[in-house]
């Protein structure tokens, strides 16, 4: 893990000057941290046992949107789950 | 800044040690890797008992974000002492390179401020993973701790989908793992990182041209 992730990112860093980065590869690059991180969380709400991860993730999606802060969309996440638990 | 690397430490933190990840082996980790959101995601993995090579693959598809990163910092620093490169290339982080770039804008030779950037956010991160890892080791498993770990990663991607590429991206990509899901080994998440690559841009061609 650390190797690889190094790898990645000495890559470019380490290629010796006047080569040019592809076009294509630079616009793939652009979505994926969109493409990855949903293809995380997405089962862990989907294939959860009963529905009080999905209706939390659900929340904290909405908090994510509106407010864009990581440790509010958390907080809200994790409260909106206890409720889900204590009411479902 | 560090408000939001101290408060995504923590939570990577207390997230590794609540999937079942020994507190040493933890720490080790956020060390040697020092990336955050493949950290989280590797240790639900392999807590789920995920072949090691497996979780190496994911890896390389949670942190392919640094290689963009590194093509992009690379006018800066291609001429500086290879040494330098191997120590930027490490401390390359996400908020650090934002930083950079907005740097880079005003002021020439971004060399010094990287660095004192990459540090900064290095040392209050690795402060943090450990605060976390402590926390998540005395904290009781009824309070659901490892729940923040999707939670990271929703509060990570969502404010990404700014244009409708990003959004076309993040939604096959989602709609992909699911479907992929009987796949054997996880590969649903290299399936859907590619299947969510191609969506954006498609989408990115079609938008451009309607508009």
């Amino acid at each position: 893990m650390a190797l690889v992730t190094f790898a990645l990112r000495a890559s470019f860093l380490l290629l010796p000057p006047g080569i040019e980065t592809p076009a294509l590869l630079r616009r793939a690059l652009r979505y994926v941290p969109a493409a990855v991180l949903t293809a995380i969380w997405a089962p862990e709400l989907v294939f959860a046992p009963g529905m009080e991860q999905l209706a939390a993730g659900v929340v904290a999606i909405a908090v994510a949107w509106r407010w864009r802060l990581t440790f509010v969309t958390i907080l809200a996440g994790l409260a909106a789950l206890h409720l889900f638990h204590w009411l479902l | 800044m560090l408000v939001g690397v101290v408060a995504f430490g923590i939570i990577a933190g207390v997230a590794m040690v609540a999937s079942g990840i020994p507190p040493l082996a933890a720490m080790l980790m956020s060390l040697l890797v020092f990336a955050g959101a493949s950290m989280v995601a590797s240790a639900q993995l392999l807590a789920s008992g995920t072949p090691a090579l497996l979780v190496i693959l994911t890896t390389v598809f949670i942190n392919l974000r640094f290689m963009m990163y590194s093509a992009s910092l690379r006018m800066h620093f291609q001429h500086e002492p290879l040494r330098w490169r191997l120590l930027f290339g490490y401390l390359i982080a996400d908020n650090v390179y934002g930083l950079t770039l907005m740097r880079a804008a005003t002021h020439p030779a971004p060399r010094e401020f990287f660095l004192g950037a990459g540090v900064m956010v290095w040392a209050a991160w690795q402060l943090a993973v450990a605060a976390g890892i402590l926390i998540g080791a005395g904290v009781p498993a009824s309070w659901r701790l490892e729940f923040a770990a999707p939670l990271a990663f929703i509060a990570m991607s969502i404010p990404m989908l700014r244009d409708r590429a990003m959004v076309a991206a993040a939604i096959v990509a989602g709609l992909t793992v699911i479907a992929a899901n009987g796949l054997p080994l996880k590969l649903s998440i290299a399936a859907a990182a590619l299947a969510g690559i191609a969506a954006g841009m498609l989408a990115e061609r079609f938008t451009r041209r309607s508009g």
